[in-house]
C-alpha cells in the first residue's frame, strides 16, 4: 500500500450473475505515479477500472478518494470527482466532430449555449498537448483513421482535468510515433502530480512505464510490487498462476512444401501494393510486421472481401479469385477467415453456441434446403470435443462464454468446413495465455493434418513460436521473408521499420 | 461493455421452453379478451357469441388476412427491416388479379407481390437504401400505378370464383377455406424459419449481417428472398380479400399494415430484427383479431377503438418488450 | 529499450486538410446531402416560377407558403428523434390532434385566442413528452412506442372532432395565411402596413417568417444546447455518449418533446389555415410518411448522427415544389402520385449506386 493512497478500494467485489468478476479487493493508488495493472482475461481489470469509473457499482465494499468515502452511481459522477478512463474500445461519438467529442461533456458556454469558437479553441489546445496539432477540431471522427481516434479519445480524457487517469490498452491501436508521444505525455503527467493506472498486455509498455504493478487473478488481487522487484518470468508466473512452459509446440523440420496457394502481384487502392507470397500444405507462414502495413487486407482480398484486386492468386496451381466469402470458402481449396473482431465479425453474439458453430458449415449440413438436425447435433458435439470448448449447453447464447472460449468458436465453426487454407487475422489478441496456448497447439495439429495457414499476428514472440516462415509488410508489401533460425525479435523489428542492413538484400528468400 | 447485448436464446418452433414470455403473455391476453367480452356480452345481451365455435371460426376466417400478412412480414422484421409497401402491394396485386380473371388471376395476384417484393428488396440489399424510407417509395409508386390504371375509381371487375371460394368458403359448412390457406402459409413460414438454411440465414442476418457475410452467407439474396416473400404474402392476402368482397377497392390495404406490424411485435419478435418465434406472431394475429371483434361487440367507437388499441400495445411491450438499459 | 514502439524512426506523417480552404471544404462535406438538397429545391423552385403562366407574384409564393408550412414544421419534428435513430410515427397524429384543439379553442376575444394557442402548444409538447416517458421509463423501441400512441392522439382526436368541423378566430386564419402587409393590416400595425420602411418586406408570406422564427428561436438553440448536442451523440453512439456522462435521459426526453411541439405548431397552423379541425387518420398517416421522406431528402441519415431539422424544411420544400411543378405542367392530377412516388424512389435511390462500387464490401454493414 502506498503512503497516503489517494483513490483506494476496500473489500470490493462485484458479481455478474453467479460469477465473481471481483472478489474482496483492496487496492490504492497514489499521486504522481504509473501503476499497472496485469492480469488475464477474465481476471477482474476491467471490472475493477469499470467499478473506479461507475460504469458498473461493486455489489460490496467502498471506495475512499483522498480519505473520503466516494460512490459513483455514472460514468458523469466519477468525471467529476476527477477519475476519467480511456477505454480500449472507444467512447467516441463517430458522427460528430473531434471537437464536439472532446468537449462535449462540460462545453464551454456562452449565454447558456454551446460557444463553437471556445469549443474549437480549447480542442486544438488540448490536441496539442497530445502532440496531435495536425487534427482538424472540425473534422469528423467518423473520418480519421483508428489511430488518430485513439488519439482524439487521450485528448477527451484530459479535457476533463483529470486526477486519476485510467488507460485501457490505451495504445493497442496507436502508430509507433503516437505511442511515444502518450509515454511523453503520461510522463508529464505523472510528473504533475497525477495518479495513473495503466491496463496493457504488452510487458515491454509496462516495464517502460510503470512505477508499481498489481496483479489480477481470477477476480482477486494476488500482489502489488514495485518496478524491478520481480521478473518478467515471475510476472507471468502470478498472472497465471502456475508456471508456464512449452508455450509454443514444437516445429517440424522438414523441406518446404509444394506450394498450395500462390499469390503474385496482389494489389489493392494503396494498401496493397504488389504482394508475392507462397505457401504449402503442412506449412504456417507468418505476416509481421507494423500494424496497418496491408496485413489485413491480403486476408480480406484473398478471402474475397474487397473489390478491385489486381494480381494472380492461385490455389493448387489454378487461377482463383473469390468474389465473396461464400465463394472463397466454397473454391476448389476451401478458404477459411478467422477475422479481427470476434464480436462483430466471427460471432453472432444473441444467437446460440450450436447456430454460430454450425454458421459457416450449413451447406454441409443440410439436405437441400433444409438443415438435418442430426447432422448438426453430431457436428456441433463434435467441435466442442475437439476444441475443448468449456460451456453448459449448446443452446446456450454465445455471449455468455468467455473471451477464450468465444475465440474458440470461431475457429471451430471454420474447422466443420474443412479448410485447406486458413487465414488468421490476429486470434489470440485479448485472450489469455491459456487459451492461446491450446490455439497454437491446434494451430500446428491442423497444419500436421494438411492445412495451409496465413497467420497475422501483432506479437511478435507469437510469430517468432509459431511460424515456419514470416513474410514482413511494410506499406502494402511483402519485405522480407524469415525462415527458421531467423525468426528472431531483432529481425522482424528490423524488417518492420524497413530497416534493412546493407549486406541483406531486400527480398531474402 | 456489450452495448444492447441480447441474452436469451433465439428459440424457434413450437417448442415451449423459458423464453416463451412473450407467447404466453400473449395468450394469455388472448383469454382474458375472450373473458372480458364473454362477460360484457352475458351481462347487456344474456348470451355468449364469443365461446361460440361458429362465431370464432367466423373471427379467424377474417383474420386470415391480416394472418398472412403479418407471416410475410414477420421474415422481414426478423431481418431487422420493415415493409412499408404493404398496403398498396396488397391492393395491386387484388386489383390486377381481378383485372385479369379466370384461371391466371391467383398467379397473377401472386406475381405481383412477388414482383414488387424483388425491386423491394433489389433497392434494400443492393443499394442499401433505409428499408423503411424504400418501401415507402415503392408503397407510393404502385399506389401511383394502380390509381392511374383504375382513374381512382373502385375497379368495375370482380373476383374469380376460385378467389371467392378460397375467401369464403366453408369445408363441410364449417371449416373456413381462407383458415386453411392461413394454417398452409404458417406451416411454411414455421418451417422455413426453423429447418432450412435460409431460416437460420435470417436469424443471422437480423443479429449481425456482417457476422452472418463472414460466415459465407450470401446475405444480400437472403434479404431479396426475405422482400420477396412479404410481397408474396401481401400479394396472397390481397388475392384473398378481394375474393372475400367479391372485388378490388381503392385503399384496400391500409388497414392491414399497422395491425400486421403490431401482431408481430406482440408476438415478441424484436422490432430490430433477429429474434423472434412464429408461434408468437400467430398469437398476436388471434390477439388482434379478438380484441378488434370484442370492440365492434361492444359497439365501441372509433375513437375508442384506437385507444384501446395503442393501450394494449404499450402494456403487452412494457410486460416484456422493454431493451436493455444502456450500460455502455 | 528494445521496444520498437520507442523508435522515432517511423513518423508517420498524417495527411490533414489544410486550413481555411480545407475547412471550407470539410464542411461542404459534412453538410453534401443538406446542400445537395438545396440545390434540388432551388433548381425545382426556379423552374416551377420560370414556368408559371404569372410569373413570379407575391401571391403565389404566400400560396406555395401555406402548402408548405404544415408539412415542414411535422419534417422538423421527425428530425428529431431520428437524430437519435430512432423514428416517431406519431407526429401525424399529434398534429391532428392538436389541430382538433385548436378547432375548439383558437376563438373568441384577443385573450381566449392567446390562451387558446397557448394550449395547442402545450399539447403538442405533452404528446411529445408521453413519448418520451415510454421509449425512456418502458424503455420501448420508438418506431413501435410510437405508433401505440398514435393510435391513442388519434382517437383523442376522434373523440373531439368525430367529423370534421369547428372554427377558427377569422382574422387570424386571414391573418397567418397571407403576407406581412396584410398581416400588419389586419391587426392595425405599422399604418396598416403601409408604412415605407415596411415595404421592401410586404410581400413576404407570414408562414414563412413563422418559420424562421421557430428555427431561429428555439431549434437554433437546441442545437448548440448541451441536450441538443447529446442528441446527436446518442444517435451516433449511444454507449459511448453514455461513457462521456452526458445526460441520455434528459436529451431523449427533450427531443420527443421537441419533435411533439414542432408537430404541434403544425397542428395548430393546419388548424387556421382550414379554419376546421379534422380528424382524418389517412391524412395523419401520409403526413407521418411524408416527414420521413422530408427528413431523409433533407440530408438527415436513419442511422443517426447526422443532420437537421433546417435540412428537413428544404426537403419538404422539394417534397412540395413536386407538386406544383405538377400543377403547372397540367400532368393528369390521377399521375401525379406516380411520379411523386417514382421521384421520392429516384432522390433515396441516387445515394445507393455507390454502395455497388464499394471497395471494402465490409463497408456496407455499419
Amino acid at each position: 500500500m502506498p503512503a497516503n493512497p489517494f483513490f483506494a478500494l476496500d473489500n470490493v467485489s462485484k458479481r455478474y450473475g453467479g460469477v465473481h468478476a471481483l472478489r474482496d479487493v483492496d487496492f490504492a493508488c497514489a499521486r504522481g505515479s504509473i501503476h499497472a495493472v496485469l492480469g488475464e482475461n477474465g481476471a477482474g481489470k476491467s471490472t475493477l477500472m469499470k467499478i473506479m469509473a461507475g460504469v458498473v457499482q461493486p455489489d460490496e465494499g467502498r471506495m475512499t478518494l483522498d480519505g473520503a468515502p466516494v460512490a459513483f452511481p455514472n460514468p458523469a459522477a466519477a468525471n467529476r470527482a476527477g477519475i476519467v478512463c480511456i477505454f480500449q474500445e472507444l467512447s467516441l461519438m463517430p458522427e460528430l466532430t473531434v471537437a464536439d467529442n472532446i468537449t462535449l461533456s462540460s462545453p464551454p458556454r456562452r449565454l447558456g449555449l454551446i460557444d463553437g469558437r471556445a469549443q474549437r479553441r480549447r480542442s486544438e489546445e488540448l490536441l496539442a498537448r497530445v502532440g496531435c496539432e495536425d487534427i482538424n477540431p472540425w473534422s469528423r471522427v467518423a473520418d480519421l483513421p483508428l489511430s488518430r481516434r485513439q488519439m482524439v479519445e487521450i485528448a477527451k480524457a484530459l479535457g476533463r482535468d483529470p486526477k486519476l487517469l485510467i488507460l485501457d490498452e490505451a495504445t493497442s491501436a496507436l502508430t509507433a510515433a503516437d505511442v511515444d508521444r502518450v509515454y511523453r505525455m503520461l510522463f508529464d503527467l505523472k510528473a504533475r502530480g497525477l495518479s495513473i493506472l495503466y491496463i496493457s498486455h504488452r510487458m515491454q509498455e509496462i516495464e517502460a512505464l510503470a512505477d508499481r504493478c498489481s496483479v489480477f487473478r481470477n477476480g482477486r488481487h494476488i500482489e502489488t510490487f514495485d518496478k524491478g522487484a520481480r521478473t518478467h518470468d515471475e510476472i507471468i508466473g502470478l498472472m497465471i498462476g502456475r508456471e508456464i512452459e512449452g508455450q509454443f509446440p514444437p516445429k517440424p523440420l522438414r523441406p518446404r512444401p509444394q506450394p498450395l496457394i500462390a499469390i503474385k502481384d496482389l494489389a489493392w487502392e494503396n494498401r496493397l501494393n504488389g504482394v508475392t507470397l507462397e505457401a504449402g500444405r503442412g506449412e504456417i507462414v507468418g505476416l509481421g510486421g507494423l500494424d496497418g502495413q496491408g496485413q489485413k487486407e491480403l486476408l480480406l482480398a484473398l478471402f474475397g472481401v474487397l473489390r478491385g484486386v489486381r494480381g494472380a492468386v492461385t490455389l493448387g496451381g489454378k487461377p482463383a479469385s473469390a468474389t465473396s466469402p461464400r465463394a472463397a470458402k466454397s473454391g476448389q481449396a476451401a478458404m477459411a477467415l478467422i477475422p479481427e473482431d470476434r464480436k462483430s465479425e466471427g460471432l453472432i453474439l444473441s444467437m446460440s453456441i450450436a447456430d454460430n458453430l454450425s454458421m459457416a458449415s450449413l451447406g454441409r449440413l443440410s439436405r437441400g434446403p433444409f438443415i438435418d438436425p442430426g447432422r448438426t447435433r453430431a457436428a456441433v458435439a463434435r467441435a466442442i470435443e475437439q476444441l475443448r470448448i468449456k460451456i453448459g449447453d449448446p443452446a446456450d447464447p454465445v455471449s455468455t462464454l468467455s473471451g477464450g472460449n468465444q475465440q474458440k468458436v470461431v475457429i471451430a465453426k471454420w474447422l466443420a468446413t474443412g479448410p485447406d487454407v486458413i487465414l488468421l487475422n490476429d486470434p489470440t489478441r485479448g485472450i489469455d495465455v491459456g487459451t492461446k496456448q491450446e490455439i497454437y497447439r491446434l494451430m500446428r495439429e491442423l497444419a500436421e493434418a494438411g492445412a495451409c495457414m496465413l497467420f497475422y499476428s501483432t506479437d511478435y514472440e507469437e510469430l517468432i513460436g509459431c511460424c515456419d516462415r514470416v513474410a514482413v509488410m511494410y506499406d502494402g508489401r511483402i519485405v522480407r521473408e524469415l525462415e527458421g533460425e531467423a525468426i528472431n525479435e531483432r529481425n522482424l523489428i528490423a524488417s518492420a521499420l524497413n530497416i534493412v542492413e546493407k549486406r541483406e538484400p531486400a527480398h531474402a528468400h | 461493455m456489450t452495448s444492447g447485448a441480447i441474452t436469451t436464446v433465439p428459440q424457434r418452433g413450437f417448442r415451449l421452453g423459458p423464453d416463451d414470455k412473450p407467447v404466453l403473455f400473449a395468450a394469455g391476453f388472448v383469454l382474458l379478451i375472450l373473458l372480458a367480452g364473454t362477460g360484457y356480452t352475458l351481462f347487456t345481451q344474456g348470451n355468449a357469441p364469443l365461446l361460440q365455435p361458429q362465431y370464432l371460426l367466423q373471427q379467424l376466417q377474417v383474420g386470415a388476412f391480416l394472418g398472412i400478412v403479418a407471416a410475410g412480414l414477420m421474415v422481414v422484421i426478423l431481418l431487422g427491416h420493415i415493409d412499408l409497401s404493404v398496403p398498396w402491394t396488397l391492393a395491386a396485386a387484388a386489383m390486377m388479379a381481378t383485372a385479369v380473371g379466370g384461371p391466371w388471376a391467383i398467379p397473377v395476384g401472386i406475381g405481383i407481390g412477388l414482383a414488387v417484393g424483388l425491386v423491394n428488396g433489389l433497392g434494400v440489399a443492393y443499394l442499401r437504401v433505409p428499408s423503411m424510407i424504400f418501401t415507402l417509395g415503392v408503397n407510393a409508386v404502385m399506389r401511383g400505378l394502380m390509381v392511374a390504371h383504375t382513374g381512382g375509381f373502385a375497379p368495375q371487375t370482380a373476383a374469380t370464383e376460385l378467389m371467392q371460394y378460397l375467401a369464403v368458403a366453408r369445408i363441410g359448412g364449417v371449416i373456413p377455406v381462407a383458415l386453411l390457406v392461413w394454417a398452409a402459409v404458417s406451416v411454411f413460414v414455421v418451417v422455413l424459419l426453423t429447418r432450412t438454411t435460409l431460416g437460420r440465414s435470417i436469424y443471422a442476418i437480423g443479429n449481425r449481417e456482417r457476422a452472418a457475410y463472414l460466415s459465407g452467407i450470401n446475405t444480400n439474396a437472403v434479404i431479396l428472398i426475405g422482400f420477396a416473400l412479404s410481397g408474396a404474402a401481401a400479394g396472397l392476402a390481397g388475392v384473398l380479400l378481394a375474393g372475400y368482397s367479391t372485388k378490388a377497392y381503392q385503399g384496400m390495404g391500409d388497414a392491414y399494415l399497422l395491425p400486421a406490424i403490431a401482431a408481430v411485435v406482440i408476438g415478441g419478435t424484436n422490432i430490430l430484427g433477429g429474434r423472434g418465434r412464429y408461434l408468437g406472431t400467430l398469437v398476436g394475429v388471434i390477439l388482434i383479431v379478438l380484441l378488434n371483434s370484442v370492440l365492434s361487440i361492444m359497439q365501441m367507437p372509433e375513437a375508442g377503438r384506437q385507444i384501446i388499441y395503442g393501450v394494449v400495445i404499450v402494456a403487452m411491450l412494457l410486460v416484456y418488450g422493454r431493451g436493455n438499459r444502456v450500460t455502455g | 529499450m528494445s521496444d520498437a514502439a520507442l523508435s522515432p524512426l517511423v513518423v508517420e506523417a498524417p495527411r490533414t486538410p489544410k486550413r481555411g480552404a480545407g475547412e471550407w471544404m470539410l464542411r461542404i462535406r459534412h453538410h453534401a446531402g443538406f446542400l445537395g438538397a438545396l440545390a434540388l429545391f432551388v433548381v425545382l423552385y426556379l423552374f416551377y416560377q420560370a414556368s408559371h403562366p404569372r410569373g413570379f407574384t407575391g401571391q403565389v409564393l404566400t400560396q406555395n407558403a401555406n402548402e408548405v408550412f404544415a408539412l415542414a414544421l411535422i419534417a422538423m419534428a421527425q428530425t428529431v428523434p431520428v437524430l437519435m435513430a430512432g423514428l416517431d410515427l406519431s407526429v401525424g397524429a399529434v398534429m391532428t390532434l392538436v389541430g382538433c384543439i385548436a378547432s375548439h379553442l383558437v376563438n373568441g376575444g384577443p385573450g381566449q385566442i392567446a390562451l387558446g394557442i397557448a394550449t395547442c402548444i402545450a399539447a403538442g409538447a405533452a404528446c411529445g413528452f408521453v413519448n418520451g416517458c415510454v421509449v425512456v421509463y418502458g424503455r420501448i423501441q420508438p418506431i413501435i412506442a410510437t405508433l401505440a400512441t398514435s393510435a391513442i392522439y388519434m382517437g383523442l382526436a376522434l373523440i373531439l372532432r368525430p367529423t370534421p368541423g369547428g372554427k377558427v378566430h377569422e382574422d387570424l386564419s386571414w391573418a397567418v395565411t397571407s403576407d406581412v402587409r396584410e398581416f400588419s393590416a389586419t391587426f392595425g400595425l405599422f399604418d396598416d402596413g403601409e408604412a415605407a420602411w415596411l415595404q421592401p418586406f410586404a410581400w413576404i408570406p407570414v408562414p414563412l417568417i413563422l418559420l424562421a422564427i421557430i428555427i431561429i428561436v428555439v431549434w437554433v438553440p437546441f442545437t448548440r444546447s448541451v441536450t441538443g448536442r447529446t442528441v446527436y451523440a446518442i444517435g451516433s453512439s449511444e454507449s459511448a455518449a453514455y461513457m462521456s456522462g452526458l445526460p441520455i435521459n434528459r436529451a431523449k426526453l427533450a427531443a420527443f418533446t421537441l419533435a411533439g411541439l414542432f408537430a404541434g405548431l403544425g397542428g395548430l397552423f393546419l388548424a387556421l389555415q382550414t379554419s376546421s379541425g379534422n380528424a382524418d387518420i389517412p391524412q395523419a398517416g401520409a403526413y407521418t410518411l411524408n416527414s420521413i421522406a422530408a427528413v431523409v431528402i433533407g440530408g438527415t441519415s436513419l442511422l443517426g448522427g447526422t443532420g437537421s431539422a433546417i435540412g428537413s424544411v428544404i426537403g419538404a420544400l422539394v417534397l412540395r415544389t413536386i407538386s406544383f411543378n405538377f400543377r403547372i405542367f397540367d400532368v393528369a392530377p390521377l399521375m401525379q402520385p406516380l411520379f411523386e412516388g417514382i421521384v421520392l424512389l429516384a432522390a433515396v435511390s441516387l445515394g445507393g449506386f455507390k454502395m455497388l462500387r464499394l471497395k471494402n464490401k465490409l463497408e456496407v454493414f455499419r
